[in-house]
């Protein structure tokens, strides 16, 4: 499996992350590399094999279904790059 | 007393107590040995003002005689860890000017117990790098050099910074995260001891999330000793991790008697990889015989698994930071790019990302959105994961037979040179964390102990990887090590 330009600006694009059209084969390039060295995992024999889920056998923990936190509206915005009238503020969403 | 700042977290606790010595005498060193260190590049954000305000208060509490354990100790902290008021950005330029309204579950569980913090600790950016030189801050630099060679080296990564600071005697102690190995390699590149506890141990709240089902907090200190009195102030359950366990904390400590006589080393036959310098294969050996001369019983075990773990580990935690690291999209914290006329909220994501983001956490962060992605989620996520099932399962299976701890080297070098690296495939830098790698995808806890020094005159360390939960054990057989490769070598000061 090798990894074109187009397919490396597909996955930027996924990632929402913008890379230059003059920086996408070199990017290709770094994705082989990492992936060829990935390939070796298609040697082993994971027939009947469970993927693992969490590393310690736990269930994870319930509580009761109660509010137990909030009113803290200045603390969640005071580190927003744009913050309004206790709302957060992003470029226009819908025309 | 001179030099308080050379001080292990044992004997100034020791001398705290006995009314030798006041934590503000012993932080006041400590800030002023920071001032004069700023060609390591460890501290990042200085907190004096902080630290003299916990040390007047430690102080105040020794004299009252209720002192736990770390009361009064300075402590420098990973830039991982959210402090609250204070900058805490994970090394990376996307979370510039963060300030935390609240303090991770760690720090706090330390401050409660007396602490205090000087500052914050360089590390690799997100805690992705083997070398410190991913971080927004620029490189954090050994102490350490080879004889007269004035070459800058790496003190590891990605707590590049917290050991740099240790092995320097700027702090006392400092906390480490570890996700592949972040605190064993950097303490064997820097001759101090580093111990990634059981995951589940320490709570991940409040530390800035990389690959959420690898990371673990530990303690990175002069000595086993100090890292059993460190490791049990930061171990203990926390409702606020749904992964963290709900189990008691031993007295570490109290379990330090160096008797292993008895005990099963196991000796992993796949650790043995090609090319591996001699000098590492000859200190493997001789951590080997002493701990067979301490009465252990040495056994030779085969990890079968062993050389899928990087493999693996290159799918899972790419794929977890891709999904964790989604958050930081300039909306709630941290930068947001300047838009073009025109520009929409997707423009905003993009561009926030890549101004925010460097080269290696970008490329992780796309190599684990193309592992998740539709048609590979299979081929690659979910057979990465059999495969760490698989390996979780050959430490399970040397357990079952009865083996207490397994020895490995720390690292398959010792510390290289700053830059040296960037010219390598990124592979070559992976290869750092081919002994850590497999403890995190197995959950188990490991510890980096200092056992000696190559031709160069640096540091080189043993790793010892312990049962689940069975930190204390480990940490004695740590002891036992430590006791007997007696490593007493420090860097000469040139900074």
């Amino acid at each position: 499996m090798s990894i074109d330009k187009d397919t490396a600006a597909k996955v930027a694009k996924l990632a929402r992350i913008k890379v230059e059209e003059a920086d996408l084969p070199a990017l290709a390039d770094e994705f082989n590399a990492v992936l060829g060295f990935i390939e070796q995992l298609s040697e082993v024999d994971v027939e009947g094999v469970e993927p693992m889920v969490s590393v310690t056998p736990m269930r994870l923990p319930r509580r009761v279904d109660e509010i137990t936190d909030g009113g803290q509206q200045a603390k969640v915005l005071a580190n927003a790059p744009d913050a309004r009238e206790g709302f957060f503020a992003v470029p226009k969403v819908v025309d | 007393m001179a030099d308080l700042n050379k001080l292990t977290i044992a004997a100034a606790r020791d001398a705290m107590r006995k009314g030798d010595l006041t934590s503000a005498e012993l932080t006041g060193a400590c800030l002023s040995e920071i001032e004069s260190a700023g060609a390591l590049n460890a501290f990042v954000h200085h907190t004096p003002e902080i630290a003299a305000e916990q040390a007047k208060a430690a102080d105040a509490r020794i004299k009252a005689g209720d002192a736990p354990d770390m009361c009064g100790i300075p402590l420098g902290i990973k830039d991982l860890f959210c402090t609250k008021g204070v900058p805490s950005q994970a090394g990376s330029r996307i979370l510039e000017g963060f300030k935390p309204e609240y303090e991770s579950t760690i720090t706090s569980q330390l401050f409660d117990a007396g602490a205090v913090m000087l500052g914050k600790l360089n590390m690799d950016e997100f805690a992705m790098g083997s070398s410190n030189e991913t971080s927004t801050y620029g490189n954090a630099i050994n102490p350490w050099r080879r004889g007269n060679d004035d070459t800058a080296l790496t003190p590891g990564g990605s707590s590049g910074g917290s050991a740099s600071a240790v092995a320097a005697d700027l702090c006392l102690g400092a906390t480490g995260t570890d996700t592949g190995g972040s605190i064993r390699q950097p303490a064997a590149f820097t001759g101090i001891t580093g111990i990634k506890p059981t995951y589940g141990r320490c709570s991940r709240w409040g530390v800035v999330a990389f690959a959420s089902s690898l990371d673990q907090a530990g303690p990175m200190t002069k000595d086993v000793r100090d890292a059993a009195i460190m490791l049990e102030a930061m171990c203990g359950h926390d409702a606020k991790d749904s992964t963290s366990a709900e189990l008691a904390v031993p007295n570490f400590e109290a379990m330090l008697t160096g008797d292993i006589k008895g005990k099963k080393i196991g000796i992993p036959k796949e650790y043995h990889m090609e090319g591996m310098p001699e000098e590492i294969e000859k200190l493997w050996a001789d951590g080997t015989a002493m701990l067979k001369a301490a009465g252990a019983e040495i056994v030779d075990i085969s990890l079968p698994h062993t050389k899928y773990a990087l493999p693996a580990y290159y799918v899972i935690a790419p794929a977890e930071a891709s999904s964790n690291l989604a958050r930081y999209d300039g909306v709630r914290y941290g930068h947001r790019a300047k838009l073009g006329a025109g520009d929409g909220i997707t423009e905003m994501y993009e561009k926030t990302r890549a101004e925010g983001f460097g080269h290696e956490v970008q490329r992780r962060v796309m190599v684990g959105t193309y592992v998740l992605s539709a048609g590979f989620y299979d081929a690659y996520y979910n057979r990465a994961r059999k495969v760490r099932t698989l390996i979780k399962k050959d430490f399970e299976d040397v357990f079952a037979q009865g083996i207490d701890a397994i020895l490995t080297p720390a690292t398959p070098s010792s510390a290289f040179g700053l830059g040296e690296m960037v010219d390598a495939d990124p592979i070559a830098m992976y290869l750092n964390d081919v002994f850590t790698v497999t403890v995190n995808l197995a959950g188990l806890p490991g510890i980096s102990v200092p056992a000696g020094v190559d031709s160069n005159g640096l540091p080189l360390g043993l790793q010892l990887i312990g049962r689940p939960w069975e930190e204390g054990d480990l940490l004695n057989t740590a002891y036992a090590l430590e006791q007997a490769a007696g490593f007493v070598a420090k860097p000469a000061k040139w900074w």
